[in-house]
């Protein structure tokens, strides 16, 4: 054998360990046997009676719960983040170098440490748990990405361009409007993205601040199912849909960076 | 003569290297004697660092044999070969310090620790950088890194010291300062150094030897003084110093016509009335108020201070443009008087004297040649196919701007000013070269069109 | 009034006052709350009450030194299956190593609780037992691109003069290997180790689903005492994990904020 077959065998070899189980979970989405492994037939059925909700209404109540939190999570994200990051970006190289360690906090801190310091605080200000909670919680952890995905578009930009707007007669509002939006678009639309993904695949933080008034998520429904002994058979074409559109929108994030060359931001 | 190549620290014998089927070098003999200072000269793609590369071991060559101290290393990786090199971005390992970076070579010999130290130390006092070994390679300026890299370089004792444009990166003063150190160096250790460069002026400064590379193949060799008085071709002659380089024709041995006078110069060997080219150094040009002393005359049309010297252009009555260096100034309007010393005057053999194509006749009234069809007249007898001899004058190839405009395509690969005229090389789709005759100004790397009329095409039996 | 308000918000460099707000609220104070209950006592007041049950108790410290040893493991693993991954990579032509880097982080974007389940089902399928091993491989498994990708980006950022030059001073390939290209690529190793060993030792889910909720992590302990109500208790653990957290990355010091930045745009 040749050094360029054990590379790519050993390549191969590790890939199949990491694509085993979800192509496991997308081949047995199309069969209806409740128990996973079990083969009896190819079907559309579990895919069917995920739309229909009837049996499963608490799933799909869980599927547009967590696609409203990922969405609005995102937006205030994107938003608070771009203006943070033009903030940053003007301030003295002392000042930005404190902001940006703050930054790293909430990406560093794992998971657990988050939830419960979340959960310490809401309990602590005595706000009831739900939506809200879950939302600030996950604009907490989304942010940073967002502010890290547009700095770079600031650092990168010609800042004559800004200047010149302003020597053009351009009132500062709409100097950012015309000229420093869309110089960051590319930055904010890939860190909404992000944040949108980090959001719909949380768990941990979720579950601490979530509450017990019934709301539920994808990543709670998973896991209380998955608590009370199994996969409920919907999950498999509810996964398999959740894999494509991950892998679609990751088509595009790849797109726009490699655009941008900055290898960074894979 | 079994001395001489005794001598030879490096030999390199028809070196041909190609990537990606184009050909980077073309049969490369070169010849490095113990203690030169060679300098390979050019311009960026010429070659240069491949070659160089080539030596170091880290391309393999196509075709050709390098020789090593004796032994032949043409197939030998880069870590048994007894040379180094210095980097162009000095290459330092940014994990390790000044100290370990200068060792690496050194302990990989597994030498004693102790000699490790005192060799370290003997270099670094060298290129004066003692005190700096603990320091990290990223806290120095580039002078220094330079040194160090240098030092790396030259503590493992090599045959040959190989450097990679090591001054690129650095200011101008710095560079100065640098090549004297160098130079100083290279004495003081007695090895031979093989220095790549597109800095003429440091070439000039530094070596014992020059050789000018232009695409891919060896233009010239010789000393700085003959590589810059007697430059083998107008490529040499352009590119080392300022020139003006003007058709002529050499009317007998000691006489040459150029710019429409008759002028002595030193020059023989030459056939009878043959067109030549004509070298004249801007410096070696007498400039003076008009009087009988003059050979030519002339209107200055610019005047511009360099710092030491004036640059004027100087424009005579039948329309050429000569550059001229002086202390003195002229301003433009004046008219003024232009002496050349003969032995300042440099004739050089024209390597052509007309564009010549292998072709075949396509039918009676086309040619094949340059991979198109050329219309040319209908009286040249021969039969189609047969293999023909297609030439055509340099002023009878038309230019377009526009590439469709033309009959096939090229690009503008090498612009000379002849005082009156550009002579351009021209690259074709088929990667053939074409020179024209051009009073139109093109710039380098433009897209053209490229026509020739019937009458233009002469043909002949090969 | 009104005047000054707008010269305020007209200041670019105070945009980032929001977000500075923003995570004060939602980070410092969380933390702070975080030692505030871990060195208080059920009833309120300056306790050192809750360390001294950690340390007298002897199935949490069990626990957290099999944590330990579980995310030491499986970072080893990773390390060492991830390595030469990351190597054979970086020596491929960029536009296909870039491809396949993307096929080695996919899977990451998909809900851990998904995989993991996925997981459990290949298990099944193969029909092998849930436990240890299948604990081993689900960490792995889960973590196994964190260790690839800031490995790959370090060696690919590697200047091929160094290689050159280190073969130039008369080292041979496993001299240049082991002197030039392995010490280049520790920056990258020291994120990977981070990315790796943080979140397996935070981790509460996998554990408990590979292995039929036989084996319980730190995370596990930590999430059950704040489900329980034991909120002091929980606080004084989750501070236990954020000093292991904040002394790997000291050992590692400069490599956590590198791997905030570049392993957080996965």
């Amino acid at each position: 054998m040749t050094r360029k077959t054990i590379a790519a065998s050993y390549l191969g070899f590790l890939l199949i360990m990491l694509y085993a189980p979800i192509v496991i979970i997308i081949v047995f989405s199309f069969t209806e046997a409740r128990v996973l492994g079990n083969w009896t037939g190819f079907s559309l059925k579990l895919y069917a009676s995920l739309f229909q909700g009837g049996v499963t209404h608490s799933l799909t109540g869980a599927l547009w719960n967590t696609l409203i939190i990922g969405l609005t999570a995102a937006f205030v994200s994107t938003v608070l983040g771009t203006m943070a990051a033009i903030g940053i970006f003007n301030l003295q190289p002392r000042a930005q170098k404190a902001i940006k360690l703050l930054n790293a906090i909430p990406i560093l801190n794992p998971d657990i440490i988050t939830a419960i310091s979340l959960f310490l605080l809401f309990i602590s200000i005595g706000i009831s748990q739900g939506y809200t909670t879950v939302i600030l919680a996950h604009i907490t952890f989304c942010t940073p990405y967002v502010v890290l995905s547009v700095l770079p578009r600031l650092y990168q930009m010609n800042i004559n361009l800004y200047e010149a707007a302003l020597d053009l007669g351009a009132t500062p509002l709409v100097a950012l409007w015309k000229i420093l939006l869309p110089e960051l678009k590319p930055g904010m639309i890939s860190g909404f993205i992000l944040a949108f993904t980090l959001s719909i695949d949380d768990f941990v933080v979720t579950l601490f601040t979530i509450g017990n008034e019934g709301l539920e998520t994808i990543s709670t429904y998973i896991y209380a199912d998955a608590r009370k002994g199994g996969l409920t058979p919907e999950l498999r074409p509810l996964s398999a849909m959740i894999f494509v559109t991950v892998l679609l929108l990751l088509v595009i994030i790849n797109v726009r960076t490699a655009k941008k060359i900055n290898y960074k931001t894979i | 003569m079994k001395l001489n190549t005794d001598n030879h620290i490096i030999t390199i014998e028809h070196l041909s290297h190609a990537f990606g089927g184009k050909t980077v070098l073309e049969d490369i003999n070169l010849t490095i004697r113990k203690g030169e200072f060679v300098t390979i000269l050019g311009p960026s793609g010429c070659g240069k660092t491949t070659l160089i590369r080539l030596i170091a071991g880290f391309l393999k060559a196509s075709e050709g044999k390098i020789s090593i101290a004796g032994e032949d290393m043409t197939q030998t990786p880069p870590h048994l070969r007894p040379v180094n090199t210095v980097f162009q971005k000095y290459a330092l390992f940014p994990h390790l310090n000044v100290f370990n970076n200068i060792a690496f070579g050194l302990q990989l010999k597994k030498l004693p620790q102790d000699e490790i130290k005192k060799k370290v130390m003997q270099v670094l006092k060298i290129v004066t950088m003692t005190d700096y070994e603990e320091r990290d390679v990223d806290t120095l300026s580039g002078g220094q890194q330079q040194r160090v890299a240098i030092a790396r370089a030259i503590v493992n004792e090599p045959k040959v010291l190989l450097l990679d444009e090591p001054l690129a990166a650095l200011d101008l003063k710095m560079r100065k300062d640098m090549q004297l150190e160098i130079k100083a160096m290279q004495k003081k250790l007695g090895i031979s150094f093989l220095y790549v460069t597109h800095d003429q002026e440091e070439a000039l400064t530094l070596s014992d030897t020059i050789v000018v590379m232009s695409e891919g193949v060896i233009q010239q060799t010789g000393t700085p003084t003959e590589i810059y008085n007697e430059p083998s071709n107008s490529f040499v002659a352009d590119f080392i110093g300022e020139s003006n380089i003007l058709n002529g024709i050499m009317i007998r041995d000691n006489l040459v016509e150029f710019a429409g006078h008759q002028v002595e110069c030193v020059d023989k060997g030459f056939e009878p009335n043959e067109p030549v080219d004509v070298v004249l150094r801007p410096e070696d040009i007498y400039i003076f108020e008009m009087s009988d002393a003059a050979q030519f005359s002339g209107l200055v049309t610019s005047s511009i201070f360099k710092g030491v010297h004036y640059e004027m252009m100087v424009t005579t009555p039948e329309g050429y443009e000569i550059i001229i260096q002086d202390y003195h100034c002229f301003e433009a309007g004046r008219t003024v008087g232009l002496r050349i010393k003969p032995f300042d005057i440099h004739v050089m053999k024209k390597e052509r004297h007309c564009n010549a194509f292998e072709g075949s006749i396509w039918d009676s009234s086309h040619v094949r040649f340059l991979g198109h069809n050329f219309k040319c007249n209908d009286d040249h007898g021969f039969a189609a196919g047969t293999k023909v001899k297609v030439q055509v004058d340099f002023n009878n190839v038309i230019l377009q701007d526009n590439e469709e405009d033309g009959m096939l395509g090229g690009v503008v690969s090498f612009i000379l000013y002849k005082g009156n005229h550009y002579h351009l090389t021209v690259l074709t789709p088929e990667n053939e070269h074409l020179f024209v005759d051009s009073h139109d100004i093109w710039d380098d790397g433009d897209q053209i069109g490229i026509s020739i009329s019937p009458e233009s095409i002469r043909i002949e039996k090969l | 009034m009104h005047r000054r308000i707008l010269l305020f918000i007209g200041r670019r460099r105070n945009w980032s006052i929001p977000y500075v707000l923003y995570l004060s609220f939602f980070v410092l104070v969380p933390l702070l709350l975080v030692v505030l209950y871990a060195f208080t006592s059920e009833t309120g007041g300056f306790s050192l009450e809750n360390f001294r049950k950690f340390l007298m108790h002897p199935e949490a410290m069990n626990i957290l030194i099999y944590s330990i040893g579980v995310a030491m493991i499986t970072t080893l693993l990773c390390l060492l299956l991830g390595y030469p991954a990351a190597y054979l990579l970086s020596r491929m032509e960029t536009r296909k190593a870039r491809l396949l880097v993307i096929l080695f982080i996919l899977p990451m974007w998909i809900n851990f609780l998904i995989r993991t389940l996925a997981t459990v089902a290949l298990f099944g399928f193969l029909r092998l037992p849930l436990g240890e091993g299948a604990l081993m491989f689900g960490m792995v498994y889960n973590f196994l691109p964190f260790m690839i990708y800031p490995i790959y980006n370090s060696l690919q950022k590697t200047d091929p003069n160094l290689i050159e030059a280190a073969q130039d001073l008369g080292a041979n390939p496993r001299q240049v290997f082991f002197r030039t290209i392995l010490p280049l690529s520790f920056p990258g190793i020291a994120s990977g180790i981070i990315m790796v060993f943080m979140p397996v030792i935070s981790t509460f889910a996998i554990a408990e689903l590979l292995t039929i909720n036989n084996i319980k992590l730190f995370g596990t302990t930590l999430q059950e005492n704040i489900y329980n109500g034991m909120w002091n208790f929980g606080a004084a653990l989750a501070l236990v994990m954020l000093l292991l957290v904040g002394l790997t990355s000291l050992l590692n010091s400069g490599g956590s904020v590198k791997a905030a930045e570049e392993g957080g745009l996965i």
